[in-house]
């Protein structure tokens, strides 16, 4: 018995986040979505060092014979550059903007949406309405018209996702936050005099975010298929910079003839989503057992 | 089986001809149940053996987490993907359940066996009419044609004493009460004529008066039908109600087991004893005994003890004999028929019953005491405003003027069942909800109006609250220590080094371990979180403690140590407790005054003693019938209320309980407010009917 209840008073945040993630061991899916990621993760923080070539270099010899050699493992493009270095580089993108947007979103979306299911009222309808019009939208339409408006950028591509994805958020926290603030926690807490500000945050905030770690990973997933959509509809990254999406757009028109071009850029793409989806599936797994 | 002598005990009801020598209708034999996790297998139900005869009920009490509701799903054999009959033979009928195919499980449930759950809405269709739901089960299970299986549940229906089954026929689940609710799954289970039906804590949900009334009718039905029934329940009133035998669950183990009345008068399994003196009873009170309670709680499956599972919590334990090997059951008695799960039966000093403690009949303390509490014509209404289309717009009023007043240091309780107002009442002291007419003064100032944000500092302080469930009260992502230091903080502006001094006192108050610091809620069981709930509500040091239901989620063993603490935390602080409740026994055991709450309106308020004894309110007097006592020697008459309690929205214009009065003189109860009748002590009724009159009602012992 002793075992099980053993004191676990000077258990850091880190110890006790750690101890979480080793729990992750225990599904499988989610083993395989972590390893994805954290794949491209390490492949993004590399790229000096391992990638073979300069992503921006021409090689003219290579416009000869595009496809997979020695010395350009996963051949090149229609413009002779390294594939395997654009790929390489190309992860900073995605891997830079996507938490960055997927983040501030969050915080955002975080914010209004405690607001909104905390006070009601005339606050919840502001906020409700703002959202319901931004929702209204498709989204990929709002994208075009957000990015051709501020003109392509890693930091314009932050603000639009952001812009899209806060509402959608707000939605999810403020379902969690009328059901939490009728928890009898909420009511000691108001009881013992707690600002508003502290009850979102320190009493109702923490008990969403199960479900919350779970929409972030797949979020994640879904800012990188947008990226890479930007990107192929020429919104991304100015060129010459590479970005996945921007790979395939360049070279979709080649697909008859070197279909490889275009394929391995996709495939970057996908198995990152699918990483991030396997991960949200592994940590919405382990939440359930406790 | 030594004959059909025994059988004829005092309290069971008589069952069908006593020469034959019945039929068994159910036998378990060594059964055991596990359930595959994580972990492992986790045998939950390592050896359980009983028989049970047509027409027989037997009740399985025991704490939660015991394995009543497994073994009632195992006979069933209905345990879901990870449980299984891990040894063992569940004959019923003679046949063996093991044996049989899906088809054939499925042919005998809903027909030969049938089960009603503790949620009536988990169990009925929402989207099909009740009567349609009534007719599939002789469609299903005798082919039987449209019309056959609609005159049969009419009948049914009428059976269970719906009102007016022709309408309620086409009516959707969500349009009855819940008590209606499970009168009709009783009748779908009654449908067919099973010869068993399991019943998991059926009561569990409804409010006490509506609760008698299902009591009642099972009781009835079961001798009308001849059926045999399993009833599991953690109260042991409800079980005295229904059976005429008796099992006692301890950790998977049925750890004594006999016809009711024979276990009541002489139980012998130390944890039997436990159970009955943790209730409080006869004219107990706080004055005079505190409760019994077991210390302790129910060892996890992989934990549990080697030797007698009690042994770690009893108090006659003697290491070695009790605590190396596996306990064998022996039988006990005169009768044959009461078998104990324990080595020292015979040893053990014979049960005293809690008797009457002396003529010591609660003097209300100090009647002079200064007034913490006063509240005078307090209303609360909600407002539906109009929708769009101009529909709805009106006033709900959940409290609608009441007048009570608490002492400094004293114990008021409240009484009622769901929606007469007590927690909105609660609400508005917190400052949570604000009054919407009438007065609240905390110790003279007025605060009926301010919400929690706009109050002092002061005043926070002075009222804290301890709330009903267990599992929403304390925040899961906070550590114990934090909850009660960031209490102490805010409200007394004590914090650092201090600040952990007073949690481990204040954990120490609530005889809670100085380590539970660093737990987190989900590490804690029911009673341990009520008592961190508690000592949160200390850490300002209030005058006023409200207490919302704060035992009616847990056992009745854990019950009992919380409302000792509660009175040593009174009489130690002299702090003034508000005690909202619908639990009269406990009422009558903790509280100095009562008020007793019908929609909304104070019906009767003065001493318990006064409360509790006639004149009573025709309420309070239907309440005090229904509640089950454990007793099966406690014989009484029974008001079974008709009817459900009104929706606040359409309030009787007359005296509120006149649609339900069992002692309603005529029309002047549905037109008129009755008057408040006085005595000189401060007793008041609010009803039609003289004092003088209604002091002729039958005294209640509790």
């Amino acid at each position: 018995m002793t075992a099980t209840t053993t004191p676990r008073r000077h258990a850091g945040f880190l110890a006790r986040t750690w101890a979480r993630l080793r729990l992750l061991k225990e599904s499988p899916i989610g083993m395989v979505g972590a390893f994805l990621v954290l794949f491209w993760i390490a492949v993004a923080i590399l790229a000096p060092w391992i990638s073979p070539h300069d992503p921006n270099e021409s090689n003219m010899d290579a416009l000869v014979d595009p496809s997979p050699s020695a010395v350009n493992w996963l051949g090149t493009d229609n413009q002779g550059r390294d594939i395997l270095s654009r790929i390489i580089w190309g992860s900073r993108t995605v891997l830079g903007v996507a938490p960055v947007a997927v983040i501030i979103a969050y915080a955002i979306g975080c914010f209004l949406g405690l607001l909104a299911g905390y006070y009601r009222g005339w606050v919840d309808q502001l906020i409700n309405r703002i959202a319901d019009i931004i929702l209204s939208f498709p989204a990929i339409i709002l994208y075009i018209i957000v990015i051709m408006r501020l003109g392509p950028s890693a930091f314009n591509i932050v603000m639009a996702v952001v812009f899209i994805a806060s509402p959608q958020i707000v939605r999810i926290v403020r379902g969690m936050t009328l059901e939490l603030r009728e928890q009898d926690y909420v009511a000691a807490a108001k009881m013992r005099g707690e600002s508003a500000l502290y009850i979102m945050l320190a009493e109702i905030l923490p008990n969403a975010r199960g479900p919350l770690i779970v929409d972030a990973c797949l979020r994640m997933g879904y800012t990188t298929i947008t990226i890479g959509v930007l990107g192929f509809l020429g919104l991304g990254l100015p060129p010459p910079d590479p970005d996945w999406g921007g790979m395939v757009k360049d070279t979709y028109a080649m697909m008859s003839i070197a279909p490889l071009m275009s394929l391995f850029p996709a495939m970057a793409i996908s198995s990152l989503v699918v990483g991030f989806s396997l991960l949200a599936d592994g940590i919405r797994e382990i939440s359930l057992r406790d | 089986m030594t004959g059909s002598a025994a059988r004829n005990l005092p309290g069971s009801p008589p069952t069908g001809p006593q020469l034959v020598k019945p039929k068994a209708v159910l036998e378990l034999k060594n059964v055991a149940i596990s359930y595959m996790v994580r972990a492992g297998e986790l045998k939950v139900v390592p050896n359980v053996s009983l028989t049970l005869h047509e027409g027989e009920a037997l009740g399985l009490v025991g704490e939660s987490g015991c394995g009543k509701s497994t073994l009632a799903y195992a006979i069933m054999r209905y345990l879901g993907g990870a449980g299984r009959l891990a040894g063992g033979h569940i004959l019923f009928e003679g046949r063996d359940m093991g044996k049989m195919s899906e088809a054939e499980l499925r042919s005998i449930r809903g027909s030969r066996m049938a089960m009603v759950y503790q949620d009536p809405m988990s169990s009925l269709n929402p989207v099909i009419p009740v009567g349609r739901q009534l007719m599939e089960v002789p469609m299903v299970h005798s082919g039987a044609g449209e019309v056959e299986a609609k005159e049969r549940a009419l009948t049914m229906l009428r059976e269970v004493k719906l009102p007016d089954p022709e309408t309620l026929f086409d009516r959707y689940p969500h349009q009855l009460s819940g008590g209606q609710q499970q009168r009709v799954v009783i009748a779908m289970a009654l449908m067919a004529e099973p010869s068993l039906l399991v019943m998991d804590e059926p009561t569990t949900g409804l409010d006490v008066t509506v609760e008698a009334a299902v009591l009642d009718l099972v009781a009835t039905l079961r001798r009308k039908h001849n059926t045999a029934i399993v009833f599991i329940s953690h109260n042991l009133g409800t079980v005295v109600r229904i059976c005429d035998r008796i099992g006692v669950m301890y950790a998977g183990e049925l750890v004594e087991e006999g016809p009711i009345a024979e276990v009541f008068r002489d139980p012998s399994h130390p944890y039997t004893r436990g159970l009955l003196n943790a209730i409080p009873s006869l004219n107990a009170d706080k004055r005079n005994r505190p409760l019994s309670s077991i210390p302790g709680q129910v060892p996890p499956i992989l934990a549990r003890p080697k030797g007698c599972v009690f042994a770690p919590r009893c108090i006659y334990v003697e290491p070695g004999r009790c605590t190396t090997r596996p306990i064998d059951t022996v039988l006990y008695g005169e009768t044959g028929l009461h078998r104990v799960k324990c080595v020292r039966t015979r040893e053990l000093p014979r049960h005293a019953r809690a008797v009457a403690a002396n003529g010591n009949e609660a003097a209300p303390a100090t009647a002079s005491a200064e007034l913490v509490l006063s509240v005078g014509g307090l209303e609360k209404a909600y407002h539906q405003s109009p929708g769009v289309f101009g529909g709805g717009g009106y006033e709900v009023h959940a409290v609608d003027g009441i007048d009570l007043s608490a002492g400094r240091g004293t114990t008021l309780a409240i009484v009622g069942e769901s929606g007469c107002g007590k927690s909105t009442f609660a609400k508005v002291l917190t400052g949570i909800e604000q009054a919407t007419g009438g007065t609240v003064q905390l110790s003279g100032a007025e605060i009926g109006r301010t919400p929690v944000e706009a109050r002092s500092a002061a005043t926070k302080r002075a009222i804290q609250m301890v709330f009903q469930n267990p599992d929403s009260t304390l925040n899961p992502s906070h550590s114990i220590g934090y909850v009660l230091s960031r209490a102490i903080r805010k409200l007394r502006g004590i914090g650092g080094r201090q600040a952990r001094a007073e949690t481990e006192a204040l954990l120490k108050t609530v005889n809670l371990p100085e380590e539970f610091a660093s737990r987190k809620p989900r590490q804690l069981s029911g009673g341990q979180k009520q008592r961190v709930a508690i000592a949160r509500a200390l850490a300002g040091e209030p005058e006023l403690i409200l207490a919302d239901e704060p035992v009616s989620a847990l056992d009745v063993s854990v019950q009992a140590a919380i409302i000792n603490l509660l009175v040593e935390i009174q009489q130690k602080r002299g702090a003034t407790l508000l005690f909202i409740s619908h639990d009269l026994s406990v009422v009558r055991y903790l509280a100095d005054h009562v008020a007793v709450m019908y929609l909304g309106k104070v019906m009767e308020f003065g001493s318990v003693a006064e409360v509790f004894s006639p004149p009573y309110h025709p309420y309070t007097e239907a309440l005090m019938s229904a509640v089950p006592i454990a007793d099966p020697e406690v014989k009484r008459e029974r008001i079974i209320l008709e009817g459900a309690i009104p929706s606040p929205t359409e309030r009787p214009k007359g005296c509120p309980f006149a649609t339900r009065c069992q002692r309603k003189v005529g029309a002047i109860c549905d037109e008129q407010t009755p008057p408040e009748r006085r005595t000189s002590s401060g007793h008041r009724i609010a009803c039609h009917i003289p004092l003088e009159d209604l002091k002729a009602a039958e005294h209640f012992a509790f």
